[in-house]
């Protein structure tokens, strides 16, 4: 299964580092990053792939808002199909 | 890779746009719950109830949480209770009402519809007992929603029916005065009853249904809305274009959650209702859809128009995304649920008169008004019966929720809290229409050609 982990906030230090060490820890691997910074807005969307993860899907959606909380950032952490679904025919 | 900004769109959606599937619906047959003996049946529609939607607010739960897409509400409709009732003679109805409330109690749902009769052709046995039980059954049980057909194009209008409703619709307010008249808002009286709407309180699980089935109502005013705001300065065919474009991808996102319901639940599919719902919450709203259009006030000459396209519009977006539509999918316009519809009615520029105009090309009718609460029953079957021609001629679902509220006069409001909303008691024409509605009878079924 992938995921979409969407992170949208302030830019500052140390963003991509959180969310990919929580990766790390929890076995999942990260496919392809993109960010992009809009003035001071920062947004980096990342795929995951979850196969060898070693947490449910509910753990990882709590611990990235938790990461989200403590940056002041929002995480969001999304199901793939919600996207292919919803984008493409 | 999916395009980084479809993902941020849909994220929009979601966080500031309010989109969200509005319900995850179970519709479960009780036809295998009947017995003469009242206790008996009663224990029945319990334990299938629990047993069939045991999981379902933890299944709506984990796919919400997984798929980030906000499920607001999980809910259960039933064979009409009449129907199973019928088996138990000379014996209160309510009883079954106590049971779905404590079914809907243990599984956790936010409401159970289902405590209806279909009757617009004629009466049933036990049917009159049945509605007259209906204010009782609302005013002791929480989760409870009635609803009753008293019309179709097929058929024409049971004027019997009409004239008990407005009554049944009265009284169901008066038990319930000390509480808002809350009775009153979770019954619906409809013409051309859909049976397999997801929405309360007009949900049902029709005869014609599977044992069990799942029914997604998804959402998305303010999602219509926002893409309007963006669109700028551009014709109607283009706002139209647009409307469809963003129906088709709301529905696409119900139908993946429908479609996980379904294998999660182990229950087949049944329909995406693809209507656009609001919520008093300020963006979400029908009305400031048509206002985005270009009308000064939802309620304005135009009003009409502007929501036969949207209704169209959604309709048509949304018919490619999904594998079955129904239920009663369009635009919804209940005015307590509606910030725009409560500042247009609170204005004045919104009344009960252009609303019924507004119901002949709705998905639906009036709904959740409040009126003044010395109305009499003669007028609410009035209004009523209004309907119910607008839907039997039109070949459409048409409703009627009005809440009389008990000892308050238009310029008062009343406050019913979370979705139900709030809103300003709106004038009705007192002229009586008494003696037409105690004439009786039916009204015959309409000539379906010629039609000039």
């Amino acid at each position: 299964m992938r995921a979409v982990i969407a992170v949208i906030g302030k830019d500052m230090v140390g963003i991509l580092a959180n969310v990919s060490q929580k990766c790390a820890e929890y076995g999942i691997n990260v496919t392809e990053v993109t960010q992009s910074i809009l003035q001071d807005m920062f947004a980096m969307i990342m795929m995951v792939d979850l196969s060898k993860s070693t947490v449910p899907f509910a753990t990882l959606v709590d611990s990235m808002e938790k990461i989200g909380e403590e940056m002041g950032l929002k995480i969001y952490v999304m199901h793939e199909d919600i996207f292919n679904s919803m984008h493409r025919i | 890779m999916i395009n980084s900004r479809d993902i941020l769109e849909t994220i929009n959606m979601i966080e500031n746009e309010d989109l969200d599937i509005r319900t995850i619906t179970m519709g479960i047959s009780l036809f295998d719950c009947m017995d003469p003996d009242i206790h008996k049946a009663c224990d029945k529609v319990y334990d299938k109830i629990c047993r069939y939607a045991g999981n379902l607010v933890k299944t709506g739960e984990d796919i919400s949480k997984e798929y980030g897409i906000p499920i607001i509400n999980k809910r259960i409709s039933v064979t009409p209770m009449a129907l199973v009732a019928a088996a138990c003679k000379g014996e209160s109805p309510v009883a079954f009402a106590k049971a779905l409330d404590r079914a809907a109690n243990t599984t956790g749902v936010n409401f159970i519809g289902g405590y209806s009769a279909l009757v617009h052709k004629g009466f049933g046995p036990g049917d009159i007992a049945f509605l007259d039980s209906i204010p009782e059954a609302l005013a002791e049980t929480n989760l409870v929603c009635s609803s009753v057909n008293i019309g179709s194009t097929k058929v024409g209008i049971n004027m019997d029916a009409v004239r008990k409703m407005g009554e049944v619709v009265r009284k169901s307010a008066e038990l319930t005065a000390d509480r808002e008249c809350i009775g009153a808002a979770k019954l619906v009286v409809f013409c051309n009853a859909p049976e397999d709407n997801p929405f309360m309180a007009g949900a049902f699980h029709g005869p014609g249904e599977p044992d069990s089935v799942i029914n997604v109502g998804v959402s998305g005013p303010g999602v219509v809305r926002a893409a309007l705001a963006k669109a700028g300065d551009c014709d109607i065919t283009a706002i139209a274009d647009l409307i469809k474009k963003t129906a088709f991808k709301i529905t696409r996102m119900g139908q993946l959650v429908a479609q996980e319901a379904c294998r999660r639940l182990d229950t087949p599919f049944g329909i995406i209702d693809l209507s656009l719902a609001p919520t008093p919450a300020v963006g979400d709203s029908v009305a400031y859809i048509l206002e985005e259009m270009g009308l000064e006030s939802c309620g304005a000459h135009g009003t009409t128009a502007a929501l036969a396209m949207l209704n169209d519009a959604v309709k048509k977006g949304g018919v490619m995304a999904s594998s079955h539509v129904g239920g009663l999918s369009g635009a919804f316009i209940p005015v307590s649920e509606d910030a725009g519809m409560i500042k247009a009615a609170r204005s004045g520029a919104l009344t009960l008169n252009k609303l019924e105009a507004m119901t002949a090309v709705c998905s639906v009718g009036l709904d959740m008004i409040v009126i003044p609460g010395d109305t009499s029953a003669e007028i609410i079957s009035g209004i009523i019966a209004d309907e119910a021609a607008i839907g039997m001629v039109n070949s459409k679902t048409t409703a009627v929720r009005v809440i009389p509220a008990i000892g308050k006069k238009p310029g008062e409001e009343i406050d019913f809290g979370g979705l139900l909303g709030y809103g300003p008691i709106m004038e009705v024409n007192p002229n009586s229409p008494a003696k037409f509605i105690h004439r009786g009878g039916r009204i015959p079924a309409p000539l379906q050609s010629l039609k000039n």
